[in-house]
């Protein structure tokens, strides 16, 4: 039996006022009134896909050792790199290297489904567990709907063959080129063609027959459909798709506009981790993702599920909420504006990569050294034990601590240094296992942090080297548990 | 201990150039202008001058390398000169140099001179940007006035001092300081404020505000050292001699091991305890007359007072309240105006701070001369609290 034997999620804290924004723009666009309730998740200025998938993976790996994970798809959109794999660098900060297949799914918005058919097909060809993260962060013009629809976010599932909560019951794709819309390679924005047409020559055409061969394909009928998955920017359509189908519409899942927005291509796991949140052993699970044709995937939950450890999943992370109701840093943070950031900012990021390479366990992972003869724990590992009582030479053994928690040994929010979102909140924080460092604080405020305060690690964009074309730094920032 | 260097090496004669923003000077007319005052001082020519250390901290931004700028600047005679760089410390460096020569007997006449020109950089604070390409990969990207804030956070934490009461303290620190600048016509800043205008100033780095952080300054202060010996053969008199000179760098224990509460200078409290045994000092309380330390942030000055053990540890506060340290206190510290308004020019700053000593001692102070100081103390302290460089120096009569 092959199917999703792990989930996690990730929600950036912020989240957008669409009052807010559409009060900016009303001026502009009065017409977008009718989008200007609750809120979307809005990325931190250090956070992009590949940091989101890195934090949804390892929501998902509470429960599951990441050195078994043979093969890692990384679907989004919005990959940081055309030509570097993004699904490596994920695979790195997990501490994966070894026996690894990575790829790096794109190109539509049912790359998360695909990432997930590719992965389970993996897993059950006997390739081991699989892990499929997806994550998108789209950019979205000022005033446009796009802007107040999308969210930013991200979604892993690990597929194996042991322990599985949801078995894959079967999958269908169709592949045509419906052009609803498009993302150029010149430019960050979406164009998109009229909404009725796509409602009417796209997803009425294209979506109900697809349901039609998957659930035959299957042996089912439509209302054996208890979760009927399907993002879409028109709240409308999946109602109306299931309904053809005759799937009912109390099991068509809440798209989750209202407090966070469509995450692009992660949304249709996104969707599903949350359905896999509540769902009952027995239930049907159909996820169907539409971009340039569909996929569809049928999963039914297994007594498993109800025995998976708990994580933070989709429910924790919405629950862990700031709201933003400044559009302005929302442009600034997305560089939508030309803000004044001082000379300050124009600091060389170039990147010694030959550097990175030697040190990448330690600044991807997280990696310190454990002493071997005096037990002190110590990053970055070094030749000599920082241990003044000790001073042992080549003593160290790697010791994993991003999964470890932290605490705020002194701190300050520095109003000098350049930040995105100043003042930078950075202090030294210390390990209980031992270790310490002078790290970047991120999702930090006044009230949160103090002398004493519990951090957790998190894998954040460190700077961004725009003058080589925007090779982004990632490191381990702190951020108040 | 080794045997030490005290009373083994004489000032000769001292310069220092006016600090501030001197948009009008390069670094090479600040070395002149001290070196000019320096060389007509110890009343030699610069023919008899047998070496020369040369200290500048980010010569990134001005002279660039070597010891070849201060050769070339003031035309020396082909002698040895040593470019030296630890940070803050790097004056006090270069004279530690210059002094070791004189006491081996390699030098007769050493010159040691410090410069630092920042203010070409376009922008306030400091530069930026240092460190080498795997500390760019993780080191938060913080600033001075950042990493010393968190010396307050930690000191407050590990004392149970109030924000409010740390406030007040360091706010005094700066209050002395602009007091006794004002009365200093070498200064960057010398105008007195009031404690209100402390107190409610822009937020640099919480808790550390505008006031509590020193001066950015252009600016050169030079030394000609030689043995008390040929001061007399020359005719000198009040001989100031070094009693002691002594380094603590950091290796990594404070940043990297979970002993340190991030509250104190370690090397700090190194340093001192080994330049008071150089020095024969037993009571240093009692003993030393005036201070000038490293108080780039007004709270590492009342911690370094701690640190130099002066006041109890976790009480300097109290004794920076009570007016210990005031010009008309018990040991007067920063009589200048220290870096707070006489400036930082960091590769000069631990010179003008024995320029201070030394004209304290000759009587030529001006409106801030002290009453017959018998032993002066520079401190400085250049990195940050996790992981510096701390110079002290003893100097004092010679008698």
């Amino acid at each position: 039996m092959v199917g999703i034997v792990a989930y996690g999620a990730y929600v950036p804290r912020l989240r957008l006022s669409r009052q807010a924004v559409y009060d900016a723009n009303k001026w502009f666009a009065g017409g977008l009134r009718g989008l200007a309730k609750g809120e979307r998740s809005m990325a931190n200025w250090d956070e992009d896909s590949i940091t989101m998938a890195v934090e949804a993976s390892r929501d998902c790996l509470t429960s599951h050792k990441a050195e078994d994970v043979r093969s890692l798809y990384f679907a989004s959109t919005t990959h940081p790199f055309k030509d570097r794999q993004n699904a490596g660098v994920i695979g790195t900060a997990l501490s994966i290297e070894q026996n690894l297949l990575a790829s790096d799914v794109g190109g539509s918005q049912k790359a998360g489904t695909s990432a997930l058919i590719a992965g389970l097909n993996a897993s059950k060809n006997g390739g081991g567990p699989a892990l499929v993260a997806a994550a998108d962060k789209r950019m979205a013009r000022v005033a446009s709907s796009n802007e107040l629809n999308y969210g930013d976010g991200a979604a892993a599932l690990l597929c194996g063959t042991e322990n599985v909560i949801a078995k894959l019951v079967g999958h269908h794709s169709v592949s045509m080129d419906f052009v609803d819309h498009f993302r150029g390679d010149e430019t960050d924005f979406d164009y998109g063609w009229e909404e009725r047409w796509i409602r009417d020559e796209g997803y009425s055409k294209i979506v109900p027959p697809a349901i039609k061969a998957a659930l035959a394909a299957c042996k089912l009928k439509g209302s054996d459909i208890t979760h009927f998955i399907m993002p879409s920017l028109m709240p409308a359509v999946p109602k109306q798709m299931a309904k053809i189908c005759g799937i009912g519409e109390g099991s068509v899942r809440d798209l989750l506009g209202a407090n966070l927005g469509d995450t692009g291509a992660a949304h249709a796991l996104v969707m599903l981790v949350d359905a896999l949140e509540t769902a009952k052993a027995g239930d049907k699970i159909m996820v169907v993702a539409f971009g340039q044709g569909v996929d569809i995937l049928v999963f039914e939950v297994t007594a498993e599920n109800a025995k998976l450890p708990k994580r933070k999943g989709l429910s924790g992370w919405m629950a862990r909420r700031k709201e933003e109701k400044n559009y302005m840093k929302f442009l600034a943070f997305n560089e939508m504006l030309p803000i004044e950031k001082g000379m300050r900012a124009e600091f060389d990021k170039k990147t010694a990569l030959s550097v990175l390479w030697r040190k990448r366990d330690m600044i991807y992972g997280l990696v310190g050294g454990k002493c071997k003869v005096c037990g002190t724990v110590q990053f970055p590992r070094s030749q000599v034990c920082v241990n003044p009582n000790c001073h042992a030479v080549d003593s160290q053994e790697p010791y994993a601590m991003a999964g470890l928690e932290a605490s705020v040994m002194s701190f300050t929010a520095d109003s000098l240094t350049y930040s995105p979102d100043p003042p930078a909140y950075y202090g030294m924080i210390t390990f209980p296992e031992g270790g310490r460092f002078m790290a970047d604080f991120t999702d930090s405020d006044k009230e949160q942090v103090k002398v004493g305060t519990k951090m957790r690690m998190t894998f954040r964009i460190r700077d961004n080297d725009t003058m080589r074309g925007g090779f982004k730094r990632y490191f381990w920032k702190a951020a108040p548990v | 201990m080794a045997r030490g260097i005290k009373d083994k090496v004489a000032i000769l004669g001292m310069g220092c150039s006016k600090f501030g923003e001197r948009w009008d000077s390069g670094a090479e007319e600040l070395m002149l202008e001290s070196y000019k005052e320096c060389i007509a001082d110890a009343g030699i020519d610069a023919k008899q001058l047998n070496a020369a250390w040369f200290s500048t901290a980010i010569d990134e931004v001005h002279v660039g390398k070597s010891g070849i700028p201060l050769s070339t600047t003031l035309r020396l005679p082909n002698i040895p000169v040593t470019h030296v760089e630890n940070m803050c410390a790097s004056g006090t460096e270069a004279f530690r140099g210059a002094c070791y020569a004189v006491a081996s007997g390699a030098a007769d006449f050493a010159l040691a001179l410090g410069v630092e020109k920042l203010k070409d950089t376009g922008y306030g604070g400091l530069p930026g940007g240092r460190g080498g390409p795997l500390q760019a990969l993780w080191s938060a990207n913080g600033t001075a006035p950042g990493n010393f804030a968190q010396l307050a956070t930690a000191y407050m934490a590990a004392h149970g001092v109030s924000g409010e009461d740390l406030k007040k303290a360091i706010g005094h620190v700066s209050w002395k300081s602009h007091q006794n600048g004002a009365k200093n016509p070498k200064a960057h800043l010398q105008k007195a404020v009031e404690m209100d205008t402390i107190l409610n100033a822009p937020m640099i780095a919480s808790p550390l505000g505008l006031f509590d952080c020193c001066g950015v300054s252009d600016g050169a202060a030079a030394a000609i050292v030689t043995t008390p010996e040929i001061a007399k053969s020359l005719g000198k008199h009040n001989i100031v001699s070094v009693k002691a000179l002594q380094l603590s760098v950091s290796n990594g224990s404070e940043s990297g091991h979970n002993s340190w509460d991030g509250s104190y200078f370690h090397t700090t409290r190194i340093a001192s305890k080994k330049a008071y045994e150089e020095a024969g000092i037993k009571n240093p309380r009692d003993e030393v007359s005036m201070f000038e330390v490293h108080d780039c942030f007004s709270v590492t000055e009342l911690v370094t007072m701690e640190d130099l053990h002066i006041s109890e540890t976790g009480k300097g506060w109290k004794d920076v309240l009570d007016g210990f340290y005031d010009a008309d206190g018990k040991i007067p510290c920063q009589i200048d105006g220290g870096l707070k308004c006489f400036g930082h020019p960091i590769g000069a700053s631990g010179l003008r701070m024995l320029y201070e000593m030394y004209l304290q001692f000759q009587g030529r102070a001006g409106a801030r001369q002290l009453k017959d100081p018998k032993i002066g103390m520079t401190h400085n302290l250049g990195g940050a609290p996790r992981e510096n460089v701390s110079s002290v120096a003893i100097v004092g009569r010679f008698e």
